[in-house]
């Protein structure tokens, strides 16, 4: 395999977990569904690039499936919820950004030091994205630890499913079964959110989940 | 014959496939609720069918003596689920919990989550193992949600976030022991079928295989609900329907148990990974010894049992944990058992808090009293689940007590302190809601006790006479276990 091949997945890749950390310190509705956008069309071109990379046709499929649902369809529903609901505004984290950047830092190294570590017997491309694509899923659950905002949570969780399908790709010749199955995942998942930001807003008159967290079960 | 063996799974599968879209469609709740029974029924008997004649292990599907009783114990309690449903569910409407459109949803999702539950079941491939866990986890989230007040979206949203990142955590391990599978397998699909994976689980890289599993028992532990990752279950059992609580108890959390013990057996065959008893042991551990001092402080009666679940998840997955012969007899019986015991349990708690109209337990008193036969019923499960001789709870704990006094003492201590702590609370609570000067309505309830008494006697039986046959099967798959 050739040099160039490398170095363009990994700069894909590393482009992932670039924009995962752009997720993170977004502070407004808008520019937070639009950063995710930017994710999926990443994701897209990583899996094109493995595509070509592994000559697996199948994986264009995949591709194809994350550009049109998850860098169009879902961030063009996101906006029209936030626009009819009137949404627009600050949303508030748990904590500070600088202390969130930190911890998704660490998180990185962490992913690269597990990963690369177990993985000595693995082919190298699929090595390297994998490393990568447990730091985008554990700064995806950062993200939905982070938000208070259901949106917000959202939006980790859908990074989070991006870097599974990242790993999925890289393991080369991994059956369309899988790959599939996460981008379907991803569509009931959505229709079961969508469903719940009505109900939610239909209840509480807002998307913020710390008007939930006043609901104890017990205390009725 | 290979026609017939072929139709067993298909029947498992398609029955609850059709008869979910179907249902989706009807408008009538009473045939809706008939005809929920009848496709039950009709699951049940091919699987029953599954004993005489094994179907066929494909690529996709495999039918082996560990899943057949997973299989068994998902599609009977279903079918008396639905049972109880059918009278539950009708009182619902009549109290205008629910209206008509609602109950559509909620038998299409009833048959739809079977048809998800049985899929993960029969699956042969890792991959539609996972997205048959999924797809049941997100059936059973739009059932927790279906009151749509405040307390059940907010138990439905955590259902969904905390299940969605244990899904994806399992989805990540199950992604490296493809990876690891890869160079000894080759490529595609037969590097997620099972059967080929643990014949040659041998050569896999060891260190790969390690990660892997802690990422699986983190991601489908969320869905067995121990200790640290628990924190959907007792909203969701609280704020569901009580069929779903009683479906969620019995069946949902075997179902990812069933999942954790697939990847246990895949690791216990490579010389060279971890051993992943240990780790199983000490989350079953943490988990009893957590759920046994959280049940004294519980004021909802659905709560209160919903953390017995976590409880005897947690002795299950310990017994599991220890491993040996004698210890996986232990954790199959009392898995078997705690399905039959607790749906019984949410099948009186339903009707209980139906007729009271509350579900908290201070305003519940003298059951045996106003109540008579839900109030006895009750008793006696609770009894039961705690533990008490001669019956069936208290058997398989008495197995996994001595089986681990005879190999870690300074375990079983432990066990044996989370078990009395959690005899005392639920003997504390069920002296309130039995006995005591009666409160609340005394009006009559209609209630199908058939399914709750058949539970509580199959339990009873179990405790002082186990067949021969059921015997040697649950050693067999014990010895399959390792």
């Amino acid at each position: 395999m050739h040099g160039i091949t490398f170095d363009i997945a990994h700069l894909l890749a590393g482009g992932l977990v670039l924009v995962s950390f752009m997720l993170l310190y977004q502070d407004r509705l808008l520019a937070l569904v639009n950063t995710y956008a930017l994710h999926a069309i990443l994701l897209s071109l990583s899996v094109s690039w493995q595509a070509h990379a592994q000559d697996a046709p199948h994986l264009y499929v995949t591709a194809a499936i994350a550009l049109a649902f998850k860098a169009i369809a879902i961030p063009v529903a996101l906006r029209r919820i936030i626009y009819r609901l009137g949404l627009n505004r600050e949303i508030e984290n748990v904590v500070g950004v600088g202390l969130t950047m930190l911890v998704g830092m660490a998180l990185v190294a962490l992913s690269l030091v597990v990963m690369l570590r177990v993985t000595s017997m693995v082919d190298p491309l699929a090595r390297e994205d994998l490393a990568f694509a447990l730091s985008v899923l554990l700064l995806g659950l950062l993200i939905m630890v982070t938000r208070r905002n259901a949106i917000g949570q959202v939006i980790g969780f859908m990074s989070l499913e991006n870097g599974l399908i990242l790993a999925a790709t890289g393991a080369r010749g991994m059956p369309l079964v899988v790959e599939i199955s996460v981008a379907f995942s991803v569509l009931i998942a959505f229709i079961v959110i969508g469903i719940f930001l009505f109900r939610i807003r239909e209840r509480f008159d807002t998307v913020d989940l710390e008007a939930l967290d006043n609901v104890r079960g017990e205390q009725r | 014959m290979t026609g017939l063996h072929i139709d067993a799974v298909a029947l498992v599968l398609l029955v609850p496939a059709v008869s979910a879209g179907v249902l989706a469609l009807l408008p009538n709740y009473r045939i809706s609720a008939r005809l929920n029974v009848l496709a039950s029924f009709v699951t049940l008997l091919a699987a029953l069918s599954m004993l005489i004649h094994k179907p066929e292990t494909g690529s996709y599907f495999l039918v082996d003596d560990l899943n057949i009783v997973f299989i068994l114990l998902n599609c009977f309690v279903a079918f008396t689920t639905s049972v109880f449903s059918a009278s539950y569910i009708a009182h619902e409407l009549e109290i205008g919990r629910l209206t008509p459109a609602y109950l559509r949803f909620y038998h299409a999702m009833y048959q739809a989550m079977m048809f998800g539950m049985n899929m993960a079941l029969v699956a042969n491939n890792l991959g539609l193992m996972w997205v048959a866990i999924e797809l049941a986890t997100l059936t059973t989230v739009l059932m927790v949600g279906i009151y749509r007040t405040h307390e059940a979206l907010e138990a439905a949203w955590k259902y969904f976030i905390l299940g969605s990142v244990g899904i994806a955590f399992a989805l990540f391990g199950t992604i490296l022991v493809y990876v690891a599978a890869q160079p000894v397998v080759g490529e595609g699909l037969q590097g997620m079928v099972w059967t080929v994976l643990i014949q040659r689980v041998a050569d896999f890289d060891p260190a790969l295989l390690n990660v892997a599993f802690v990422f699986l028992l983190l991601g489908y532990g969320t869905k067995v609900g121990l200790a640290p990752l628990h924190a959907w279950l007792p909203d969701a059992h609280s704020e569901g329907p009580t069929p779903i609580s009683a479906v969620l108890s019995g069946l949902l959390l075997n179902v990812a148990l069933y999942a954790v013990l697939r990847f246990k057996m895949l690791l216990a065959a490579n010389d060279s990974a971890i051993a992943p008893g240990p780790l199983m042991a000490i989350m079953g551990l943490t988990s009893l010894l957590f759920a046994g001092f959280m049940l004294y402080r519980r004021r909802d009666i659905k709560r209160l049992f919903a953390y017995s679940s976590i409880e005897h998840m947690g002795i299950i997955v310990f017994a599991f944990g220890m491993g040996g012969p004698l210890a996986n007899f232990a954790g199959l019986l009392h898995m078997t058992m705690h399905s039959l015991t607790k749906s019984a349990i949410f099948f009186a708690v339903g009707h209980i808090s139906q007729v009271k109209g509350t579900q908290r337990i201070a305003e519940i008193r003298g059951l045996t009293e106003t109540h008579p036969l839900l109030g006895w019923g009750l008793v006696l499960g609770v009894v039961a689940i705690a533990g008490m001789p001669p019956l069936g709870i208290f058997l398989s704990e008495f197995l996994l007590v001595t089986s681990t006094f005879a190999r870690e003492p300074m375990l079983a201590l432990l066990l044996v302190l989370g078990l009395l702590v959690a005899f005392g609370a639920l003997l504390l609570r069920v002296q309130g809601f039995a006995f005591g000067e009666p409160t609340g309505s005394r009006a009559p309830v209609e209630a199908s006790y058939v399914p709750m008494f058949g539970h509580l006697a199959l339990v009873c039986v179990a405790g002082i006479y186990l067949p021969p046959p059921l015997v040697a099967w649950f050693q067999h798959v014990a010895l399959q276990l390792g």
